[in-house]
């Protein structure tokens, strides 16, 4: 099956450029003017750009360092410093390649991350995330400050809202400081109306893959979302989105499928592994599987982001993420998807150094598989940490669990 | 006569099977799995065959089946070792069941329905705990060959278990009785309990239970434990070291026989 070849996309050639150009924008010459805030992937991007700072996620790089699997060559030297190989391995390859001074962005002829002026932070994905910006505050002497969403929600009710939102509310201050800026309410709403249409157009390219056969997969979309977590807020990545929809209302309009002859449909829950993307796509097409679906992707989608109140509408779209919600929402969500995009499968990553996106822990397959008959594999791995992943095992187990669904 | 042929490469052993069109076994045969599968396919092929003097050419289909599955150039087909075990196990006792593989490397729970059909199945997690490696392992510290195994487990009576999920702490329990002066019976007991141990919580059991693979082909004792902890009785089939490779023999008679003209 040496000849399974993987489908490129025309667009992202347009994406190489347009995150290039972003991050030259954040690391090139010009940036030395500007007021740097990191961000975390979920956190108050919009906030950060109405008042005019330049906002770089360290979580892209993260996803960066895993996917050239530089990660776990980094990670132990964050481990020797004392952050323990069982938390976030985006965090210890991070700080591993902080204290080593290696990073793709080399590459690209870029020194490096770059030094934050402000870091802020939102706790809704996890702790780890806020431990990881406390780390470069200490490092540069500079602020650190975010919102501690309450995690393990419910209804997402007025309460919670009202709490996220005075939090927003009162970061304005000190990034009016920090970043020299008075926040304007217009700026502030166009760029949420920026990143909603970004939102809509994500979602829209998602959901494509509803269609049978499938044009674009998971592995495709954790390289495509790269414009809706770093750009939102941006017209660029509005502009890329809609020429990626095109490409792939044309790929339906062929019957191109993403997969040659897809017999079957995958949701994927939990983290990507990023350094085994490509194992894991050339795998599936060859055993004629299509993932099409996942928790991860859909994560970008801000449906409440409303220009017309901005902080609670910033609130509300970061506290209705389904990785700090309660059980009973997610399994609810995952029922949705499940008939949306008429899954036969589910697979669970169960990724060791994240507890906060793995869902194979507390009963939940077991608990959807009785209620919707639809079987699922759970496969131990990472997203960065490959110590942590056995290639052969869960080569085996994909292929056991297609040979499964071929039986129904 | 028509032949179908299963190798099944395993991490440890390949072991490769020949079977007539009604499924009996007419040829068996296991050896090391080396460092070059290819090669050792090929010499278990052709030492069956000699043995039992079946002309190649009459084999119409092979497949091939274990961690080696890939490396098998004559092969016309693979399946995933829990399928062929599966199949394997479930020829033989044709009911609703729970079939337990504990390998060399690792152990899988696979549950059959009436009709055999798989209705999910779970592999260990990515450690040898609970696995031939573990028993290996034990039986390196004791300075004992892994034939001695089973009957030194059967003569204790001592009831406990190594505590340590990980092989290479279990290996350090072992130092200490050594040093403490247990029995060589009793530690090589406790170290069987832990295998079951690590096996019963990977998964519950449904119907019969139908244990496979070398380790319980090996220290059927391991499998009587493994039932006595399901409270029910661990079956083990004839030849259970070759139940993967005879699965895969079956999925080549069946494959072939589901392309032939009605």
């Amino acid at each position: 099956m040496a000849s399974i070849e993987l489908k490129n996309f025309e667009a992202s050639k347009k994406m190489k450029g347009l995150m290039g150009q972003y991050f030259t924008e954040l690391m090139g010459p010009e940036a030395k003017e500007k007021k740097i805030a990191w961000c975390t992937s979920v956190g108050p991007a919009e906030l950060l750009r109405a008042l005019g700072f330049e906002v770089y996620f360290p979580e892209n790089h993260g996803a960066m360092l895993g996917a050239t699997r530089m990660a776990t060559d980094l990670i132990p030297l964050a481990n020797a410093r004392g952050f323990s190989p069982d938390i976030c391995s985006y965090l210890t390859s991070d700080i591993g390649s902080y204290l080593k001074g290696e990073s793709p962005f080399n590459k690209m002829g870029l020194s490096g991350p770059p030094k934050a002026d402000v870091l802020v932070f939102n706790t809704n994905q996890c702790r780890d995330v806020k431990d990881w910006f406390q780390f470069y505050a200490r490092q540069w002497d500079v602020p650190c400050i975010g919102l501690h969403t309450p995690r393990s929600i419910g209804d997402v009710d007025e309460n919670i809202v009202k709490f996220v939102a005075k939090q927003i509310e009162e970061l304005v201050e000190p990034l009016e400081k920090i970043g020299g800026n008075k926040l304007d309410m217009d700026k502030l709403k166009e760029v949420i109306n920026l990143s909603r249409k970004c939102t809509q157009l994500w979602k829209a390219v998602l959901e494509t893959a509803a269609n049978s056969p499938s044009p674009i997969t998971f592995f495709d979309e954790t390289i495509q979302m790269g414009p809706a977590v770093v750009l939102r807020g941006r017209q660029d990545a509005i502009d890329y989105y809609e020429i990626l929809l095109a490409e792939l209302k044309q790929r339906l309009a062929d019957g191109v499928g993403a997969v040659e002859g897809e017999n079957y449909r995958i949701y994927w829950e939990g983290m990507p592994i990023w350094g085994k993307l490509k194992n894991l796509a050339l795998q599936f097409a060859e055993l004629q599987t299509a993932v099409v679906a996942s928790t991860y992707c859909n994560s970008w989608i801000f449906d409440t982001l409303d220009p017309d109140k901005p902080f609670e509408g910033m609130a509300r779209a970061y506290s209705e993420l389904y990785i700090c919600r309660s059980d009973e929402p997610k399994e609810a969500y995952m029922e949705r998807m499940i008939e949306r995009y008429n899954i036969d499968g589910v697979l669970y990553h169960n990724a060791k150094t994240c507890p906060n996106n793995s869902n194979s822990r507390y009963d939940m397959p077991q608990r959807l598989n009785a209620k919707t008959d639809i079987p699922f594999v759970i496969i131990d791995g990472d997203l960065n940490d490959l110590r942590l992943y056995s290639e052969e095992q869960t080569r085996t187990n994909i292929e056991a669990f297609c040979e499964q669904l071929s039986q129904a | 006569m028509k032949y179908y042929c299963g190798i099944d490469i395993g991490a440890s052993t390949a072991k490769l099977v020949i079977i007539d069109p009604a499924g009996k076994i007419v040829g068996k045969s296991l050896q090391r799995s080396g460092i070059d599968y290819a090669k050792t396919a090929a010499e278990l092929l052709s030492s069956v065959c000699a043995r039992e003097s079946i002309d190649r050419a009459l084999i119409v289909r092979s497949l091939a089946t274990g961690y080696g599955r890939d490396n098998v150039p004559w092969s016309t087909g693979k399946m995933t070792e829990i399928a062929c075990h599966g199949k394997g196990a479930y020829f033989h006792f044709q009911k609703r069941m729970t079939v337990i593989d504990i390998g060399a490397q690792d152990s899988k729970v696979i549950h059959l329905d009436d009709a055999g059909k798989r209705e999910s199945f779970k592999m260990n997690r990515k450690c040898a705990a609970g696995t031939g490696a573990f028993i290996e392992e034990i039986a390196n510290r004791l300075a004992l060959d892994i034939s001695e195994l089973n009957a030194l487990a059967e003569s204790s009576d001592h009831d406990a278990s190594l505590g340590s999920f990980c092989t290479v702490f279990a290996a350090t329990e072992v130092l200490e009785k050594i040093r403490a002066g247990v029995k060589v019976g009793d530690i090589v007991r406790e170290a069987f309990n832990s295998v079951v141990k690590r096996v019963v919580e990977m998964d519950r059991i449904d119907g019969m239970l139908v244990t496979t693979g070398g380790v319980v082909a090996h220290n059927p004792f391991l499998a009587k434990l493994l039932g006595e902890s399901f409270n029910t009785e661990a079956h083990i089939p004839p030849d259970a070291q070759y139940t993967g490779a005879f699965g895969a023999a079956l999925f080549a008679r069946e494959q072939v026989n589901s392309k032939s003209p009605k």
